[in-house]
């Protein structure tokens, strides 16, 4: 087979070969340098553009509407919504300037071919001209940096106090989340008490840390809450990527980062908006951390808030919370 | 002070001319006594060192293109097994002909450096600011030829260095081109951070060491080496770019190395600059109070002049092509040279904008919003001013022009996505997905390596004495454009499903099940331009050997290098130095009976220079 697919690839090669051949030598024979580009060369080249470009365009816009109802569902995030809309804004002028622009430039090599004595116009420069192709793109521009750094002071200004502490814990190749309990505030770690049960190095001596939860199989966050959470690593750089809710941010070992949000679907709702009754959430690693980067991942369910009370609970009562040093009350 | 300098390089220009004359006088038997070591190997001629530059790299981008098919297989089509990747991996890495997931991340990683370092900084930079600086500034050679050789034989070195990091035990580097710490510090976390990444930061040691004798030479050479009448503003664009570049990187290129060498404490003595609070292999580390921010700062420092290191001559050479075969003078001489300076400034204080959501403080975030943002603006008069070029040209599309002229598509293609990413809040569900991916494959990737290609067909006369095929090139050309825009246009949608890069497979998120269809198309454009640079590969080399002999000046240019007869004269012109009179821009100047006036020729009584500016 693959000996098959060799031997069709040279004869290919060795057709093209002698093609090129044939042409080079029957020019030869003309007395005219094959290699000379003729009026000829440039209508057929410049016929190639513009069909390039049409062809470009109808690739592109297939591609769009193949695949726009494959992409990431509505944003399961306040914030996320307003992301989105931003990305729209500037997609369509993106999309705007793209297929105009390239359509100038296919069109000018299309329409100005090099035909036998003629001679191009002498045009150097013109002031006025570049005056308007600065200030257009600079006036569009501050519109974009504008509702950009707007929103982004908006999705990263601190969390208010009170909101749910939760800290996601990265290490190769997985993740663990961490409730502050009742009293909403982690207890304190240090990677030198990292051992094989207590994982994430919780400093048992501190009594923030006695109502701590670990989980480590699911994120369950409840609908409509916002979430403060806090990211550590144990090992080398990861990132905690949101897809659906629009957030990410790196965990780096030797510090800890911030980043809150608040879902506002449920994973039920979800599954009906996505007609996908298999949906679920996830968190990803989007930071290349080792051989199994590609399979970091840990499920998040969103709930109602009274089936996050029982689900949480449930998961103190039953000791499947991952903090050895959890006191029960 | 103007006029001072203008003497000066008048004084010196004349002082070179006598010095050459001198030398030419025995030149001959000078020739003779060369030994085939002196004049091919350790050649100090800037046209030998452009050649070895030109090869060298044309074989690490082959190497590199091998690569990108082989994970480009496995991620089109996971799990299956192909001869081919058990043919080029072995049997340790592609076993059964199945990819290994440590060899993944070493073939992206090396795919990317060796792409970004060797090809389109090496080579691109090296091959044509050698070749072109003395001849289009009319100089018989580079400031210091020694300085010059030594810059290929480390950039030799490095490439060296990194091919046979390819082959340790352990695997090369496989933490991604970026090589963040700690997972590019510690053996434990991965293979290929191991004996492969020491060779890593020895390789791009000595490409920095290469870089540097090269950058400064080239501004050495550009401020004190051009000829009589050549004030910087008659300077070719391209040589106004190769000039930034080279400035950019004697700048940028040092913080890179401090970053290495960091590292090499780090890895190798204990330090912790970068490291702190570890606990990998079932072992807490020592290291406390370091930060891998701190690297990310310092490689981004040099990160992203870096890509304009790789843009800014693809677009010089683009320049160029561009007005002589549109046979029009470049629209807004000027203007196009204020935005290579304002593009070379801006890039010095954008870097952070690879560090959105890595925990640096969110106001500086909004800063390097605003500067990124700017750099549109510069972008977006040159490809207007090369639109503008076009318009009422008389086009003659040569491959060169065909390569030009696809290079400002997909620079205005790529741009565009720039402005997404250099949003911040965009950035954060884009940061690391495909949508990055595809974004600066074209603006940069594919942009400069179209630049390179039309930078090779057009000056391979100058380079081999000798024309490409025509044909062949046409056929190059359309079957490498239209799989680029295959390859990568795609990708933005992967990106906007939320698919991470650098992943092994996608099948452990059935989120992305609905998407391996896409993965498979882009697999089959990669694989057809694979197969077209096939093309290129024999047109390139049969034509070194047996290309049909090219006239002086074939594309009936104006510039100095075409001033010289097609041999390669040691001093670069038999005579006296050429002497120019006008910029190098008067293509179809009306008054005149043929459509262009080399710069040599003296001005006519009331003639204007530069194009009336």
């Amino acid at each position: 087979m693959s000996l098959l697919v060799y031997i069709i690839l040279i004869l290919a090669a060795a057709a093209i070969w002698q093609l090129v051949r044939v042409v080079e030598l029957s020019g030869k024979l003309k007395g005219v340098d094959p290699n000379r580009v003729t009026e000829s060369d440039n209508r057929m080249q410049g016929r190639l553009m513009i069909l390039m470009y049409f062809g470009l365009l109808i690739f592109c816009l297939w591609n769009f509407f193949a695949y726009k109802d494959k992409l990431l569902p509505v944003s399961a995030s306040e914030h996320g919504v307003e992301l989105d809309w931003l990305m729209e804004f500037n997609m369509y002028i993106i999309a705007v300037v793209a297929i105009v622009t390239n359509f100038l430039l296919f069109y000018m090599a299309y329409k100005y071919y090099g035909r036998d004595g003629a001679r191009a116009t002498f045009y150097p420069h013109n002031n006025k001209l570049e005056m308007i192709w600065t200030g257009i793109p600079a006036v569009v521009l501050f519109i974009i940096i504008f509702f950009g750094i707007t929103l982004w002071n908006d999705a990263t200004s601190p969390a208010a106090k009170g909101t749910r502490v939760v800290e996601l814990y990265s290490m190769q190749f997985n993740w663990k989340a961490r409730y502050g309990g009742e009293d909403n505030t982690l207890g304190k770690s240090n990677y030198l008490l990292i051992d094989g049960v207590n994982e994430l190095g919780v400093d048992s001596t501190d009594k923030n840390a006695a109502d701590d939860v670990i989980v480590k199989d699911t994120l369950v966050l409840p609908v409509g809450e916002e979430v403060d959470f806090r990211f550590r690593s144990r090992d080398v750089i990861h990132s905690a990527y949101f897809p659906h809710f629009r957030a990410q941010m790196n965990c780096v070992p030797g510090m800890e980062t911030y980043f809150h949000f608040k879902p506002t679907i449920t994973t039920a709702k979800m599954r009906e908006i996505t007609k996908n009754p298999e949906f679920n959430y996830v968190l990803l690693c989007n930071k290349i951390c080792g051989a199994a980067h590609y399979n970091m991942q840990m499920p998040i369910k969103i709930v109602e808030k009274a089936e996050y009370q029982k689900w949480m609970e449930a998961t103190k009562a039953s000791g499947s919370n991952g903090n050895p040093y959890y006191a029960k009350k | 002070m103007a006029a001072e300098t203008h003497l000066h390089s008048d004084l010196h220009a004349q002082s070179l001319e006598h010095d050459a004359h001198a030398h030419h006088d025995h030149h001959d038997d000078h020739e003779h006594n060369e030994s085939f070591i002196s004049k091919y190997v350790f050649s100090m001629d800037h046209k030998v060192i452009a050649r070895q530059f030109l090869i060298t790299a044309v074989i690490m981008a082959c190497l590199a293109m091998i690569m990108s098919i082989v994970f480009r297989l496995q991620l089109a089509w996971p799990g299956e097994k192909f001869a081919f990747i058990n043919w080029v991996m072995g049997d340790k890495w592609g076993k059964d002909g199945i990819l290994d997931q440590n060899a993944y991340l070493a073939l992206v990683t090396i795919h990317g450096t060796i792409m970004v370092f060797m090809v389109l900084t090496g080579g691109l930079s090296g091959t044509f600011s050698n070749l072109l600086i003395p001849y289009q500034i009319g100089a018989r050679d580079m400031a210091s030829g020694f300085m010059n050789m030594l810059s290929y034989w480390f950039f030799f070195l490095s490439s060296l260095v990194m091919t046979i990091s390819l082959f340790v035990e352990s695997g090369p580097a496989s933490g991604g081109w970026t090589v963040y710490p700690p997972l590019s510090a510690l053996e434990k976390a991965m293979p290929g951070s191991g004996v492969g990444m020491t060779l890593w930061l020895v390789s791009m040691s000595f490409f920095i060491v290469s870089s540097l004798l090269g950058g400064l030479n080239y501004i050495i050479t550009v401020l004190n080496f051009r000829t009589k009448g050549l004030k910087m503003t008659r300077l070719p664009l391209t040589v106004w770019a190769f000039f930034v570049t080279a400035i950019l990187g004697v700048l940028s290129f040092p913080v890179l190395f401090s970053a290495a060498l960091l590292l090499i404490f780090d890895r190798s003595f204990g330090t912790s600059f970068y490291l702190s609070d570890i606990y990998i292999g079932g072992e807490a580390l020592t290291q406390t109070g370091g930060s891998p921010v701190l690297f990310e700062h310092l490689f981004w420092f040099l990160g992203h002049p870096e890509v304009y290191i790789i843009i800014l001559p693809a677009l010089g050479l683009t320049s160029e092509i561009i007005s002589v075969n549109a046979r029009k003078p470049i629209f807004g001489y000027r203007a196009m040279i204020t935005s290579i300076l304002a593009i070379g400034f801006l890039s010095f204080i954008v870097w952070g904008h690879h560090m959105y959501v890595t925990g640096m403080n969110p106001f500086l975030g909004s800063v390097f919003v605003f500067t990124t943002l700017l750099i549109a603006i510069p972008s977006a008069v040159k490809a207007f001013n090369y639109i503008t070029t076009l318009w009422k040209g008389n086009i003659q599309f040569t491959p060169a022009m065909l390569f030009a002229i696809g290079l400002v598509s997909t620079f205005i293609t790529g741009g565009v996505t720039g402005i997404i990413l250099a949003d911040s809040a965009l950035d954060i569900n884009l940061h690391d997905t495909y949508f990055v991916v595809a974004h600066f494959h074209i603006v940069m990737g594919v942009s400069a390596i179209l630049g390179m290609l039309a930078g090779v067909y057009h000056w391979f006369p100058k380079l081999f004495l000798r024309k490409m095929n025509k044909n062949l090139g046409y056929l190059h050309f359309w079957l490498t454009f239209i799989s680029a825009y295959g390859v990568f246009f795609p990708m933005h949608f992967l990106g906007l499903a939320g698919v991470p890069r650098r992943y092994y497979e996608n099948s452990a998120f059935p989120m992305f099940d609905n998407l391996q269809d896409l993965n498979v198309l882009i697999t089959v454009f990669a694989i057809l331009g694979a197969l077209a640079q096939g093309i290129f590969l024999f047109n390139f080399f049969y034509s070194i050997f047996r290309g049909p002999k090219s006239e002086q000046n074939p594309w009936n240019a104006n510039t100095l290098e075409w001033t010289t007869p097609m041999a390669n004269i040691h001093g670069n012109w038999p005579g006296p130095l050429p002497e120019v009179h006008r910029w190098p821009y008067d293509y179809s100047k009306p008054g005149t009976e043929e459509d262009f006036i080399p710069q040599t020729v003296p001005l006519k009584e009331g003639e204007v220079d530069g194009g009336g500016h």
